[in-house]
């Protein structure tokens, strides 16, 4: 099992932002209101913050790290680290991350660059950005992940226009030679590749008028080349095969103590997925903590947003052992151990 | 001790409220009772792998015409 150990970095501190505008899955008149209630239930999404259509991912981001560079009193000049996890960059060129250097004034000198992920991006975000940090001569090293999701999930789509909500969170990295290890495991399916998908756009379809045509899937189902696909009962089957396999191997092979951890924080994906992984693991669930019924699945910054919302108390007052899982498109997935001591937690900020 | 069809039927009635109790025999076919939605698909899926330990895919419930069929196929895997 390939794994990464890091020594002598630390979370100094974390923030979220989200949009203002909230949707309130019960009003979604798609589907009938007995199908509404069983989504719901089965779910657990009710709320989910939406991005009105002039907001970007890089806005949100932007609006969360210099919350938290406030809050800290850091001088962005020290920040020599700066790496954007999106699926919803501003261009299709230059990289999202160039644009947010300008605003926040980083050193020309800085390692800026965007990640492309979604659902899994927040570990290998933070695996990449501890990582460098570790081997660089910088002070600080700032993780941003967003995603505006709902921008490509149609209303006439039942299968995900209820699912997902837009969220922004920054992650700020410093040295620390006290700091306890921290642990990183990957996975990639590539075979799987097809079970989250935009098709047109890029390269190999490109974007013609043959991607806007709007196609009949099944009922209450009806999208074109450029809205998201979900394969709900694949991404169901990776969910409690593939990713529990990765997590049991995670705590056998890196020979840690699962009883140990204090909280498991899961990619909000909705309560169905979450809680049947935590069945098979036994891991009881007053240690998951989760904001998918007020938030939806927020894609990239799902991990990040559920400390902000949930742990802001503990993780502000106490040292504590934290499991991150994030899985989703790609198909990817990864997971940490990271052990963090009274860290900052900023207000959750609305735009 | 190998799982009973007739344990496997009241887990059904049980976690599909909308299947009126003593209707699911081992030939009923499934769709005509539970509608496959993706909902349905999720929550069958998690069913099965928390309480017997075994994966199911999509294409076993496409497959899978009558509970007993789903059945045959939980019990091979165990």
């Amino acid at each position: 099992m390939i794994y990464t150990l890091i020594e002598g970095i630390e979370i100094a501190g974390l923030s979220a932002c989200v949009p203002s505008k909230v949707y309130d899955n019960s009003t979604y008149k798609w589907i009938s209101s007995k199908e509404r209630e069983k989504f719901i239930r089965v779910t657990g999404i009710r709320f989910r913050h939406i991005a009105d259509k002039k907001l970007t991912a890089s806005t949100m981001a932007l609006h969360a790290a210099k919350k938290l560079i406030d809050d800290l009193n850091i001088n962005s000049k020290n920040i020599g680290i700066l790496i954007f996890v999106s699926q919803s960059r501003d261009y299709y060129l230059p990289q999202t991350a160039a644009l947010l250097h300008r605003e926040l004034g980083l050193s020309s000198d800085a390692f800026v660059t965007d990640i492309s992920l979604g659902c899994s991006g927040y570990v290998y975000g933070l695996a990449t950005a501890a990582s460098l940090l570790k081997k660089t001569n910088s002070s600080y090293a700032l993780l941003l992940v967003a995603d505006i999701s709902t921008r490509t999930t149609p209303y006439t789509d039942k299968t995900t226009f209820p699912l997902f909500g837009d969220a922004a969170a920054a992650t700020l990295l410093r040295k620390n030679s006290d700091a306890p290890p921290i642990y990183f495991t990957y996975g990639t399916d590539g075979d799987h590749y097809e079970a989250i998908i935009i098709r047109h756009g890029m390269f190999k379809h490109g974007v013609s008028p043959k991607s806007f045509k709007m196609k009949h899937i099944a009922p209450g189902i009806y999208r074109h080349k450029l809205h998201l696909e979900l394969d709900g009962s694949q991404i169901m089957h990776f969910s409690i095969t593939t990713v529990v396999e990765s997590i049991k191997k995670f705590f056998q092979q890196l020979n840690i103590n699962q009883q140990e951890v204090d909280f498991f924080i899961f990619h909000q994906a909705n309560k169905i997925i979450l809680e049947t992984i935590a069945k098979i693991l036994k891991i009881p669930l007053q240690k998951v903590p989760i904001n998918y019924d007020r938030f939806g699945n927020t894609s990239v910054a799902s991990i990040p947003l559920c400390l902000v919302t949930e742990l802001s108390r503990v993780l502000n007052t106490e040292q504590n052992k934290l499991f991150l899982s994030a899985f989703g498109v790609g198909l990817s997935w990864g997971n940490a151990l990271i052990q963090t001591d009274r860290i900052h937690i900023s207000e959750i900020s609305y735009i | 001790m190998q799982l009973q069809i007739s344990d496997f039927i009241d887990l059904l009635e049980r976690e599909f409220p909308e299947i009126n109790k003593g209707v699911l025999k081992e030939d009923t076919v499934i769709e005509q009772v539970i509608e496959m939605s993706s909902m349905n698909a999720l929550i069958l899926i998690s069913l099965v792998k928390t309480e017997y330990g075994v994966s199911l895919h999509a294409k076993d419930l496409l497959q899978a015409k009558t509970v007993r069929d789903l059945y045959d196929i939980i019990l091979s895997r165990q």
